[in-house]
């Protein structure tokens, strides 16, 4: 990898150690079955130094992170701490070791006060007057990093808003006990922080740098990266594919580096003249959010970064449709399979037909012959790898899973069909063959709502609506379709 | 820290609204204890005294400890059907054993207390719902206890009796063991570092997991303090009815999970009160006393009751809206 030993002349702090890495690996992959999440991944922290760490959506930042933590086996690399090599490593000697790490998702335990938490990090704090240290331990931390944030230590984190749970969250990762802080794993962690107390965080980064403290930062507001990080990494699909020091970089030429994908195979769409009256019409919010069009036979595609508000602007779409006097007929695919979309305890074909149960039924009661004939048929349309429809769903591998829940949605009478980033961890041959599927079905005038996390997978779209900040910020058409393009107006890009 | 004596005011008025809403937990169940306490003494004057307290609140010490033993696995996000189950197999194994071969009944004891703990490991490293495997230990602690005692019988160790029927000073002896068992959980469980980390696995195990301890040791260790309270819970009741019968206490599990409810306790997990929960417990073992007070005949009690622990949770949930 370009590995560059200088470190950058922006700090002035004494730098001891500083030519023997905190940590280092080498060729660390991890592998959940099938799907490769870090493929071989060669990262390295010294200390007191910051860095960023930047990727699109599943790019491998937080496995890495979680392998460093000890959270997360690696599957196989090497590991050293301060130069020596580790085998199996663990949260617990993480711990020991002085590394912390703020999740992306809290890991606070809200039925506890912030001084409760304090406790459950630091195994030293115990008996008589544990809550008076634990207090006095995290409270000049909260006022050291966020002055004024007037958060009380005895109340249940439940009971305070999010964005001081972010706070206590935080100062608790900056505490130290007799265990010296050596390094600390900051995971999106300005995402439910307000303008200032962002600010106050970074500077504090660069503060804990000073001291000796090493930090790696996750975020996708560049603007932060290039704030405080010395050196920025840029992972794409498991794999570290750049890493720069950051001055002197551009945010333009960041996201440059994040979409070094290649550029996939000639696009089939584009082709349908956006003359036809839209079946769908749906209004954003206020102003900068925009009206979704829907025309038949359209493949309309949502893109951005995750949890940027497509999926709940895909189910409002999904429920207005449902609410209109002469709705067309909608369908949902749920990418949750586990908990939205499999009835777990069925069979294929009960799984398949549910959506269709109102034109099977005879007379009041399900027709099973018309029902077996539609499982088996559209079962057979897709492929899917079965014995027999009778076999209980929960045998399948995922992605036949997924595609009896197809099945269930274009089995049905629906002319709008709502996918909810249904491809997520199914296997490139599954996928290809649902995108010809969906392209067939587009053809054949069935219209196709889409929230994918995956760039790739929008360029089977002919309209794109870019999702930043909970709205429908950019909408691309035809051509102008590209991965740069998309990451420009996720990350809010100056020149989209 | 200048501006530390500014904030003081605010912490404090910050603090007295969750304050406020622990004290009215907790005290709702007491206020309905005090309410059933005063009708009682009302309609029989005679009762407030050393001996009608202690005749009041006999029976509640084993419910007690049985609630408790319900509180630390209630506390994990769990549930424990078998309670009732093991309280039975715990007085037949006392009724036969502790008096004549007491080593032997200890050993028994430890066996039955490292089985508790070894279906938590079951129920963790199999991610099985503790609702089904507590149902199946049920039938095997029944099953068991059939087989030592069929009929009721076996007798109590004469100290054990004795223990149970002491009249110690200033209040009986029922009191004391719930003054106790409730200062000792509140320590334990709800003031010490432990309790911290204890109720932190049971409301969000994974940042507990994280933080570096081992869960699957805590779930181990909380099951067999259960099994311990269990225990506990058999012993003093052997003392009171003198003798074993496996069918003496089903009633307990599912009293046992009222009196956590009662008592401030939520099912999600993580959030449990020891002293609410002992105070439960008497309140749900004074509700039979109340109707016999009020003469409800004998065929209606059990409904009466269950309309009692209605009336009183409902209350619960009611008042926790309105302060939140």
């Amino acid at each position: 990898m370009m590995n560059n030993p200088t470190p950058p002349g922006t700090d002035a702090a004494p730098r001891a150690d500083s030519d023997i890495a905190f940590i280092e690996v080498r060729d660390v992959r991890k592998s959940y079955d099938a799907v490769h999440a870090l493929g071989g991944v060669d990262f390295h922290l010294k200390p007191g130094e910051v860095v960023g760490l930047v990727g699109h959506n599943g790019a491998g930042k937080s496995t890495l992170m979680n392998v460093l933590a000890g959270t997360v086996e690696r599957s196989s690399g090497d590991f050293n701490l301060g130069g020596h090599p580790i085998g199996p490593w663990s949260a617990a000697l993480a711990q020991q070791a002085g590394l912390r790490c703020i999740f992306q998702e809290l890991s606070l335990c809200t039925n506890l006060t912030a001084a409760e938490n304090t406790r459950i990090v630091h195994r030293p704090l115990r008996g008589i007057g544990w809550r008076r240290r634990a207090r006095h331990m995290i409270g000049p931390v909260l006022d050291e990093i966020f002055p004024g944030h007037g958060i009380d230590l005895d109340r249940k984190v439940a009971d305070l808003p999010i964005g001081e749970r972010q706070m206590v969250e935080i100062a608790r990762a900056f505490t130290q006990t007799d265990i010296g802080l050596r390094c600390v794993i900051l995971d999106e962690p300005t995402s439910a922080l307000g303008h200032e107390a962002t600010e106050q965080l970074l500077a504090h980064i660069r503060r804990a740098a000073g001291r000796g403290i090493a930090c790696i930062l996750i975020t996708h507001r560049l603007n932060e990266i290039l704030a405080v990080c010395d050196r920025t990494v840029v992972m794409v699909d498991g794999k570290v594919v750049a890493e720069r020091q950051t001055a002197g970089l551009s945010r333009s030429a960041l996201v440059e580096l994040m979409g070094s994908i290649e550029r996939p195979r000639e696009r089939t769409a584009g082709k349908i003249a956006s003359v036809a009256a839209p079946v769908m019409r749906h209004a954003g919010r206020d102003a900068a959010d925009l009206t979704i069009e829907v025309r038949k036979g359209e493949i309309i595609g949502f893109a951005g970064l995750d949890g940027h508000g497509q999926r709940e602007r895909l189910r409002a779409m999904f429920h207005a449709a449902r609410g209109q006097r002469q709705a067309l007929p909608g369908a949902y695919v749920a990418g949750d399979r586990g908990s939205e979309g499999v009835f777990a305890l069925w069979s294929i074909a009960d799984n398949l037909t549910i959506r269709s149960l109102n034109a099977l039924t005879r007379g009041g009661m399900i027709s099973s012959a018309a029902a077996r004939k539609l499982a088996g048929s559209w079962s057979d349309k897709l492929k899917v790898k079965a014995p027999s429809i009778d076999t209980p769903i929960l045998s399948l591998s995922g992605g036949n899973q997924q595609k009896v829940l197809f099945a269930r949605a274009l089995a049905s009478d629906a002319q709008i069909i709502f996918l909810d980033d249904p491809m997520r961890g199914v296997d490139v041959g599954t996928k290809q063959e649902v995108y010809r599927l969906i392209r067939a079905e587009a053809e054949r005038g069935r219209s196709f709502v889409w929230y994918s996390t995956e760039l790739e997978e929008l360029t089977n779209c002919e309209r794109i609506y870019v999702f930043r900040e909970g709205r429908a910020a950019t909408s691309l058409v035809g051509d102008a379709i590209d991965t740069g393009r998309i990451l420009q107006a996720s990350f809010g890009g100056e020149n989209v | 820290m200048s501006d530390a004596a500014a904030r003081v005011p605010a912490r404090f008025s910050s603090q007295a609204r969750p304050a406020l809403l622990n004290v009215l937990q907790v005290g709702l169940p007491a206020i309905a204890l005090l309410v059933m306490l005063a009708i009682i003494f009302s309609i029989r004057p005679a009762a407030m005294s050393y001996f009608g307290v202690h005749l009041l609140f006999k029976l509640s010490v084993p419910l007690v400890f049985a609630a408790l033993a319900q509180m630390m696995v209630i506390m994990l996000g769990d549930i424990d059907l078998s309670n009732g189950a093991f309280v039975g197999l715990i007085t037949c194994v006392t009724a036969l054993y502790l008096s004549d071969a007491p080593a032997f009944a200890v050993l028994c004891y430890l066996v039955l207390v490292a089985a508790y703990a070894g279906f938590g490991l079951l129920i963790h490293s199999r991610q099985l719902p503790s609702i089904i495997v507590t149902l199946g230990m049920s039938f095997i602690w029944l099953g068991m206890a059939v087989i030592l005692l069929p009929a009721p019988g076996g007798s109590a160790p004469a100290w054990l009796a004795a223990f149970m029927s002491w009249q110690p000073p200033l209040m009986p002896l029922s009191i004391w063991l719930a003054l106790l068992a409730a200062l000792a959980g509140h320590l334990v469980i709800s003031r010490s570092s432990y309790g911290a980390v204890l109720r932190g696995a049971g409301g969000n195990p994974r940042a507990v997991e994280r933080a570096g301890w081992s869960v699957i040791g805590i779930r181990v260790a909380v099951y067999a303090a259960a099994g311990v309270l269990a225990c506990l819970a058999g012993l003093t009741l052997t003392g009171l009815t003198t003798s074993g019968d496996a069918n003496v206490a089903p009633a307990y599990t599912l009293l046992g999970v009222g009196a956590v409810i009662l008592g401030g306790g939520s099912f999600t997990g993580g959030v449990v009160s020891p002293v609410g929960t002992v105070i439960g417990a008497l309140t749900l073992s004074l509700a039979g006393s109340l109707l016999s007070f009020l003469q409800v005949p004998p065929t209606w009690q059990i409904g009466a009751q269950g309309v009692i622990l209605f009336l009183v949770l409902a209350g619960r949930v009611l008042l926790s809206e309105r302060t939140r």
